[in-house]
């Protein structure tokens, strides 16, 4: 990528003792962008975010922030700052002092610190707080102050180890919006650790999947979701149900197979496909009908309404049909009166449209 | 487990015998000195309580206060020298491999198997005219210089006897202290050396304090190791304090000068409390 503010190539971490906690990534972010890395515990994102920061040296690989090879940049030369999972603000100074520390250390004139402190604190709404310790302040004050304190240094790439994992579910929802919107407003390349993919989904602009030290795919958040490229990112993003199927014959834009419940069906496919692969339809794109649905195009099959957990604007629905297939299906309750329309024991049809349907082959 | 509070039987039965052993063993020994320090003597071995403060006016001198001034400088730059070495040491054993770490500790405590005057004198072999480091010494030419026997000997000996003492606090505060407090500072563009002054010292501050007064407060009783090291123009007041005890069978005088210690230690104990008081935040 042309425009790359940060570049890793074939970077790999093994730990003393043998971890390898990441192994040979390789990829761009840009300028500006909001990047997650996204997987599940002891995946290697921590990790991976550290030697960004300089806090952790490649075992082999080379790190570029800004066109530059950081190989031999201690981690107080780099232009990035970090927001520790913990927060990390110091516990004996007060809030203004943790926001002004980085800049006096790096030798910020007086009254330059003031200001830029008192923008940023102005940035994160904790003016009113500045002379506090941080022993009086909530765990999501804390963590706006340890993101002033980082913001305040104007890097070029700001680096957040899963920022959000210790608030509150609702002051996690608010705080979402409040990265987003300051991420539109400085203008700094984020890099942000997750492993909730909600949070993955809702801020970042591209996801980078991790597994096993190893990026799985990166995408966009709706390719991610629409167009996962193996078993383990369609099953690891949002609720999937994922069916065993045999290929029968494939060409260059269709296959068939034999899928377990569904019987031999035909779906629109780019590659090649043989063997043992999954077929995967996300839950809302699935039907729940009393009868027999029209049209031969259709994906079809018949069960028994197994479960049906409410949530308010949808109902989850599970059905058991034929060969111990389950297929769970998300129906929008999108009629006052009579929730799902179905119950449990009832006898259904599932039925989906193909072009909704994914072919997995790894 | 909370039947201890519910049953006043079970709390009186674990109660008694070791309330009963410190009244026996600590307060009543303490209250009696405290009684003789009131008294005079009368004969060799009797003294009679007369509620006299000459023995606490005797204590102020010129001779006693001297000695006092030079006991505290000695135990105050004898500290000063544990926990600047001390420190490197406990913060070495913190970022050590983690299976070296119980052997470095081991070897931090390993003097405290040995007995005191044994240690003493070991250091007498090492540092006397005559020992082993004025011959190494001589290999290149030095010496022999005569190094016992004078107030640097003394703290050079302070310093070797309670050097575990300001090890093992800092070790410990060192230890509990969160890296990535260090990490934030290098993050943020701190130098080693000023994460080291602005983040690591104040926030080890507790163990610093703790180390200090395990170290000073002994010191500043101590009186073996002037006794075997400073010969005679290094007398500490422990040295008078044993001297009235023994030599002198002055008992009375003895009493008064072994309180207005105690009330040294109470006035450094009580700065202590003052200064956590202040700096909340860090809890020392
Ligand atoms: N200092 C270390 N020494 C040895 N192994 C380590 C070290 N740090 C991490 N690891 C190992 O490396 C792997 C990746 O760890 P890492 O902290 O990067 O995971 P993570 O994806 O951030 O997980 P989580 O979501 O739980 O924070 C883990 O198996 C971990 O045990
Ligand atoms: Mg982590």
């Amino acid at each position: 990528m042309a425009d790359a503010i940060v570049s890793l190539r074939n970077v790999t971490k093994t730990f003393p003792g043998g971890v390898k906690a990441v192994d040979n990534v390789s990829f761009d972010i840009a300028q500006n962008e909001f990047f997650a890395l996204l997987g599940p515990s002891g995946c290697g994102k921590t990790t991976l975010l550290r030697m960004i920061s300089g806090l952790e040296t490649p075992t082999s690989g080379q790190i570029i922030i800004g066109g530059e090879d950081m190989a031999l940049t201690p981690p107080n030369k780099r232009p990035t700052n970090m927001v520790f999972q913990s927060y990390a603000v110091f516990p004996h100074m007060t809030v203004a002092e943790n926001v002004a520390y980085g800049l006096k250390v790096t030798g910020v004139p007086a009254d330059e610190t003031k200001r830029r402190v008192a923008e940023a604190l102005e940035m994160v709404k904790l003016t009113h707080l500045a002379q506090r310790k941080p022993d009086q302040m909530s765990g999501g004050q804390r963590q706006r102050v340890a993101l002033a304190r980082a913001l305040v240094k104007r890097p070029k790439v700001l680096l957040l180890d899963e920022p959000l994992s210790a608030l509150d579910a609702k002051l996690r929802d608010e705080m979402r919006l409040e990265l987003t919107r300051l991420q539109e407003n400085v203008g700094i390349t984020f890099i942000i650790v997750t492993h909730d993919q909600d949070e993955a989904l809702s801020m970042a602009s591209r996801i980078a999947v991790m597994d096993k030290g190893a990026v799985q795919q990166i995408a966009t958040p709706s390719e991610l979701y629409e167009q996962p490229t193996s078993r383990f990112i369609a099953d690891f993003i949002g609720k999937v149900n994922l069916i065993n199927a045999k290929v029968v014959s494939s060409s260059a834009s269709k296959v068939v197979c034999d899928a377990k419940g569904l019987g031999r069906i035909e779906l629109p496919h780019v590659g090649q496909a043989q063997g043992d692969i999954a077929i995967a339809v996300r839950p809302e794109k699935l039907k729940i009908s009393e009868a027999q649905p029209k049209g031969a195009s259709a994906i079809a099959t018949e069960g028994k309404v197994r479960d049906v957990a409410y949530f308010g604007d949808t109902s989850h629905v599970v059905v058991r049909c034929k060969d111990d297939l389950e297929l769970a299906v998300n129906v929008q309750n999108d009629k006052r009166a009579g929730g799902a329309g179905v119950e449990r024991g009832q006898q259904v049809w599932i039925h989906w449209a193909p072009e909704d349907t994914l072919v997995l082959t790894e | 487990m909370d039947s201890w509070k519910v049953n006043p039987r079970v709390f009186w039965t674990l109660f008694t015998p070791g309330t009963f052993w410190l009244l026996l063993f600590f307060l009543i020994p303490l209250g009696w000195l405290f009684h003789d320090s009131f008294s005079d003597k009368i004969s060799i071995t009797e003294t009679q309580f007369t509620g006299t403060l000459a023995n606490y006016i005797r204590a102020f001198d010129a001779v006693y206060l001297t000695i006092i001034w030079k006991s505290v400088w000695i135990s105050a730059v004898a500290t000063a020298l544990c926990l600047l070495t001390a420190y490197p040491i406990a913060f070495g054993i913190c970022f050590a491999p983690a299976k070296w770490k119980p052997l470095l500790l081991l070897l931090v405590i390993l003097p405290f198997w040995i007995n005191l005057l044994i240690r003493t004198y070991a250091l007498i072999a090492v540092f006397r005219t005559q020992g082993y480091l004025n011959l190494v010494l001589g290999w290149v030419g030095l010496g022999p210089y005569d190094m016992l026997y004078n107030d640097g000997a003394v703290i050079i000996g302070l310093v070797y006897v309670y050097m575990p003492f300001m090890v093992l606090p800092l070790y410990a505060t060192i230890e509990r202290l969160d890296r990535s407090f260090l990490e934030a500072s290098l993050d943020l563009g701190g130098s080693q050396v000023q994460t080291f002054f602005k983040v690591t010292l104040p926030l080890t501050m507790p163990g610093i304090v703790t180390g200090i007064i395990l170290v000073f407060i002994p010191c500043l009783g101590s009186f073996l190791t002037p006794a075997m090291l400073g010969g005679a123009n290094a007398i500490m007041i422990g040295n008078v304090i044993e001297d009235q005890f023994k030599a002198a069978n002055d008992w009375p005088f003895g009493s008064a000068l072994s309180f207005l210690l105690m009330y040294v230690t109470f006035g450094a104990l009580a700065l202590r409390a003052f200064l956590a008081s202040r700096s909340k935040g860090v809890d020392v």
